[in-house]
């Protein structure tokens, strides 16, 4: 079976380790927040000013002078501290942020990423996305394995426009666990029941398979 | 030196169509939103708003959107708003989309008296197209330069009448940033008090940066994503 979005957090949540600054982007990677591990300590960084992100507010304690990159509403943990945006990308750029979790729609083998814009579609903006990809030092990747048309998503060179170059350290998605190599997509992990035949098939990029490809546990 | 004047309206009243603005805020929250309104009952047209993002379809600079007050917006995000992407997609309005980081610092050099920055943000990407690149110690980075602003619009929490303003979470944001980058800074604030009235250690834009300073009224606050837990069910007694 494949991952569902949670499934996807939790994995990655497994690669937090203590003391790690850690920023999350929007969508599945907000979720990896619910499932860090027992024991192992993490400060939430959000791109708009706060380290030290804490859960939702209670209803009724909302607070419009406190969100995040996302603009939900949201708490702060004890020891938190609030900057300005410059201070926070150069917390980001100097390389202090441990690691980067966030969503793509292409990634290659050689590790470009691709995420803020489709030709021919209203581009939003990048936002903080090519910041994060530019400089941070571990970037994990959370993504469906293929397109709604079940195209691959995992390509020898992205196809859309690029958000930063030979930066994704590994990837996450709902049929496996991947490690961006100088070779190419090393697989890591299979999902439960995904089978390395059906990974191999979704993957259009080189895919390295060596020994015996353990199955996630859950 | 007392910077105080009565109200937004006074406080925009030399902004002329063209003119050049920097808005703070991060969404809608910290947004300078008397100011706005101000400059939507000013009516100043062909604007070129320097700002996060471009509000909603009837808050923040949307409503300067709507009356198209704005002919170019540079953001780093522009989101949902309909009257926007209207306006994009008809040759109205021109729009400068440019990483987070690169918007945050090229304020911060302005404030600073930097010319330029150099930041790997966006190399490899179309972003660098037409763009210097320098390589220090084997990594890449784009030349990237200090924004020009006529008028840099701000919001603070707490200020005083030299200008020395504070910001409130994360409603700090681009403000402080913003407020050292303008010719001209305009800041308005919930609650200001004379000069000597706020401790000197807590100052975040000293007044320096600061040209004229108001207090707003009637602030709405808006909430774009309001996200809550559900509270935990009272413990039962005995």
């Amino acid at each position: 079976m494949a991952l569902t979005k949670e499934q996807i957090a939790q994995r990655i949540a497994r690669e937090l380790r203590d003391g790690y600054y850690v920023n999350l982007g929007i969508g599945i990677p907000t979720l990896v927040a619910n499932y860090i591990p027992e024991g192992i300590n993490v400060v939430l960084q959000s791109e708009n000013g706060l380290l030290g992100m804490g859960p939702f507010p209670f209803e009724g304690e909302e607070d419009p002078d406190l969100i995040n990159a996302g603009k939900q509403t949201i708490t702060t943990v004890p020891g938190s501290a609030f900057f300005d945006s410059a201070m926070s990308f150069g917390m980001i750029r100097a390389g202090k942020v441990d690691l980067t979790v966030l969503g793509a729609m292409e990634v290659s083998e050689n590790g470009d990423i691709a995420n803020w814009k489709i030709p021919g579609k209203m581009v939003k903006g990048m936002g903080g996305a090519m910041d994060l990809v530019a400089s941070a030092r571990n970037i994990i990747v959370a993504m469906m394995h293929t397109n709604p048309k079940g195209e691959s998503k995992l390509l020898p060179q992205c196809a859309l426009p690029l958000t930063g170059v030979k930066c994704v350290k590994k990837i996450v998605s709902d049929l496996a666990v991947l490690d961006i190599t100088p070779q190419g997509f090393k697989l890591i992990e299979r999902a439960p029941g995904i089978s390395v035949e059906e990974i191999k098939a979704k993957t259009a990029g080189k895919l390295i398979v060596e020994g015996e490809i353990p199955e996630m546990q859950f | 030196m007392n910077k105080a004047v009565r109200d937004a309206g006074e406080a925009i009243r030399d902004i002329h169509d063209g003119a050049v603005l920097m808005l703070g805020g991060f969404g809608l929250c910290g947004i300078p939103e008397n100011c706005i309104a101000a400059l939507v009952k000013k009516g100043v047209k062909a604007l070129t708003c320097i700002s996060n993002n471009a509000g909603v379809d009837d808050f923040g600079i949307g409503l300067m959107l709507r009356q198209k007050q704005v002919r170019k917006m540079i953001s780093s995000y522009v989101g949902e708003n309909a009257e926007f992407e209207r306006q994009l997609l008809s040759g109205e309005l021109e729009v400068e989309l440019i990483p987070q980081g690169t918007l945050a610092t090229r304020c911060l050099a302005a404030g600073y008296g930097m010319p330029a920055i150099f930041t790997p943000a966006g190399v490899g990407t179309e972003i660098a197209d037409g763009k210097e690149i320098r390589n220090f110690n084997g990594k890449e980075y784009l030349l990237e330069y200090a924004f020009d602003a006529d008028y840099a619009i701000v919001k603070a929490w707490k200020g005083d009448t030299d200008g020395n303003l504070i910001y409130k979470e994360t409603a700090r944001n681009f403000n402080p940033l913003m407020a050292m980058a303008g010719k001209i800074t305009i800041a308005e604030v919930e609650e200001l008090v004379p000069a000597g009235e706020l401790d000197p250690n807590m100052i975040h834009t000293p007044g320096i940066y600061v040209h004229r300073i108001f207090q707003g009224k009637d602030y709405q606050k808006r909430i774009e994503q309001r996200t809550v837990n559900p509270r935990p069910l009272p413990l039962l007694a005995g």
